[in-house]
């Protein structure tokens, strides 16, 4: 389907009668291979026999999901444009599709269990990540506002339905309904953006743009572009003032559903940011993002310290930790680059693994998801709960854990650039934050559980999802090098000035990256 | 010939009218047609500009934009029949299960 979008959209940049390439086709492999798992999960659907339906679909995503991995690091190979400069893959988006396909094989394998304890039909469950997924990966290797608003629009589409996909149980029907409602209100917003930025340049290429905007004078259109822009961008990302809608869904939403969408559309939105504000050298930004990340900061972690509920409580973090990324933006583009790519990655490592355990736990109906219910934990199921505790320890921000180098390059990269300001306000942030995961911890190793809550035994799926995400959180805290080496040779890559293309393919190959192996997430530990 | 400029400021004044419905008003499918409103504000942006540079890729712009907003509205009608079935009312006031 997408190709035939972007097939549809060629005559646009006007190059002629050229025909796909071969490695047009390879740029985009990774969204093709899930378009195409997507639809036959579709199609296969009301074909197989309802007792094994479930798990066979599960299976087809789990590989589906893997084969699009596989398609990555097989796409990274051929890096450069694609389709008429719509796509662009290089490191940058080869990271991010990278973290946000392993995010889905995670979800995928949460699900196995959860689609059993909440009786749900699966097919379009498991159609629907593949499809969403495949939006995403597309916004972040996408090079054109128009590319990127669709490619925005299948990840939105796809997690509004997700959203209320416990359609019986009217706290999921409303979370999706606010996520709607107020998800295309910003839509609007950014759209509203996309096209004062034309006005402003005449183009809707990101190199064109940046063409345009590079001379001395910059029309005024094109500030209130980008605040616009930012106006939409900011509501997925989650960003205060923006965040409204945030706890309500995250706590209506089904539970791996919530790892998802705390997750991968964020780290998608952030490289759509990214390369907007650092590759479109868009103006007037700094600001902008100054303010969002000092709203979301503080807004994110004094609303979580009075939270009872443990999904509402993280919907917050995740609030809070949006704006520690924030605070990377505002800083000077290399290191501020490389300092969100780190940053993007440990938050899914840490973030999927604990909603894995909330999903879990949760039981028939989520009826288990406030924090008293976590009391005892430590007794009734200690792996469990040293799990949650390296989870919850790794976004606090101590050391050894991934959470702990994500947060120290944010803030060297904002010091080195002279925020001193903001640093201190994000410490101090830091430090109110440990307060209410530590609260938890406290609950599952000091209290004596009330009543009596089922804890069943972990199934194969989440107990392999606990150990991958686990062991990249400790990757991640203790040798950080690998990934920060290449996370921050995409990011000068991200920088560098781009000569505009004229249709023929450029094989701008950096030399790294047919020897860098670009294992940085979830994948290198799993195979210890 | 109009002006861009007047092409621009209707445009502007329909998005406002649109964020004024959504904000205001109460009932689900109203607001729903707000967000409609504002998108076709945007649409009158896009070919407005293209006309003014001579460039067609806004109105291509446009007619993606109409396949999103038909896509939008088809999940949002079922996310609002889902809301309506197990809430019996189409007041957002109404829908407040989750605390906001």
């Amino acid at each position: 389907m997408t190709a035939m979008l972007l097939a549809m959209a060629s005559p646009v940049t006007d190059i002629g009668q050229r025909i796909p390439q071969y490695a047009d086709y390879v740029r985009i492999l990774p969204v093709l291979v899930l378009s195409i798992f997507g639809m036959l999960i579709m199609v296969l659907d009301p074909l197989i026999d309802e007792q094994i339906h479930s798990k066979v679909l599960g299976l087809i995503a789990f590989f589906g999901a893997l084969a699009s991995l596989a398609a990555v690091f097989y796409q990274s190979q051929y890096p450069g444009l694609a389709f008429w400069n719509m796509v662009r893959v290089d490191m940058f988006s080869t990271f991010f599709q990278v973290v946000i396909l392993a995010i889905a094989v995670l979800t995928i394998l949460t699900s196995f269990e959860y689609m059993d304890t909440q009786r749900i039909r699966a097919g379009e469950y498991y159609a629907l990540i593949l499809l969403g997924t495949a939006g995403m990966c597309l916004m972040s290797s996408a090079v054109e506002l128009v590319l990127i608003f669709i490619a925005l629009e299948i990840s939105s589409i796809a997690t509004y339905i997700l959203a209320g996909f416990l359609r019986r149980d009217p706290r999921s029907s409303e979370a999706s309904l606010k996520y709607f409602l107020l998800g295309s209100f910003a839509t609007a917003f950014f759209l509203y953006g996309v096209a004062l930025m034309f006005g402003a340049t005449g183009s809707t290429s990101i190199t064109e743009i940046a063409t345009a905007l590079s001379g001395s004078y910059v029309p005024s259109l094109a500030y209130i572009a980008v605040a616009l822009m930012f106006v939409g961008l900011g509501f997925k990302l989650a960003a205060a003032p923006f965040h409204v809608w945030t706890p309500d869904v995250y706590e209506g939403a089904p539970a791996p559903v919530t790892g998802f969408m705390s997750t991968a559309p964020k780290a998608a939105t952030f490289a759509v940011l990214l390369r907007v504000i650092f590759e479109a050298h868009v103006p007037g930004y700094f600001w902008l993002i100054w303010v969002a990340a000092v709203l979301s900061m503080t807004l994110g972690n004094l609303g979580a310290l009075t939270q009872t509920s443990i999904k509402r409580m993280l919907a917050y973090s995740s609030i809070a930790h949006a704006g520690y990324m924030l605070v990377a933006f505002a800083s000077a583009p290399a290191g501020g680059i490389s300092a969100v790519m780190f940053y993007a990655a440990s938050y899914a490592a840490m973030n999927v693994g604990a909603f894995a355990i909330i999903s879990h736990l949760g039981g028939f109906g989520e009826r288990f998801v406030s924090i008293e219910d976590y009391a005892g934990l430590a007794r009734r199921a200690p792996f469990m709960a040293a799990m949650l505790t390296v989870f919850l320890l790794s976004l606090i921000g101590i050391p050894a854990t991934g959470g702990f180098f994500a947060k120290f390059y944010v803030f060297s990269a904002a010091l080195q650039a002279n925020l001193v300001g903001l640093t201190i306000l994000g410490v101090i942030n830091s430090a109110i934050g440990a307060y209410y995961y530590l609260r938890v911890i406290v609950v599952m190793y000091m209290q004596e559980a009330k009543g009596d809550i089922p804890v069943t035994p972990l199934p194969i799926g989440v107990r392999a999802v606990l150990l991958i995400t686990m062991l990249t959180t400790l990757y991640l805290g203790l040798v950080p090098g690998n990934v920060l080496t290449y996370t921050q040779s995409s990011a000068q890559n991200l920088v560098a000035p781009k000569s505009p293309g004229n249709g023929t393919i450029k094989v701008e190959i950096d030399f790294h990256l047919s020897q860098a192996k670009p294992k940085v997430e979830l994948t290198a530990p799993a195979s210890r | 010939m109009v002006p861009l400029s007047y092409y621009l400021v209707l445009s502007a004044f329909l998005f406002a009218c649109g964020v004024a419905g959504f904000l205001l008003k109460r009932n689900i499918i109203t607001i729903f047609m707000s967000i409609e409103l504002m998108l076709n504000g945007v649409n009158l942006s896009f070919v407005a500009f293209a006309a003014q540079w001579g460039n067609l890729s806004g109105q291509i712009f446009v007619f993606f934009v109409m396949v999103v907003a038909a896509a939008e509205a088809a999940v949002g009608l079922a996310i609002i029949i889902a809301v309506y079935r197990t809430r019996d009312t189409l007041n957002v006031d109404r829908v407040n299960l989750l605390k906001l």
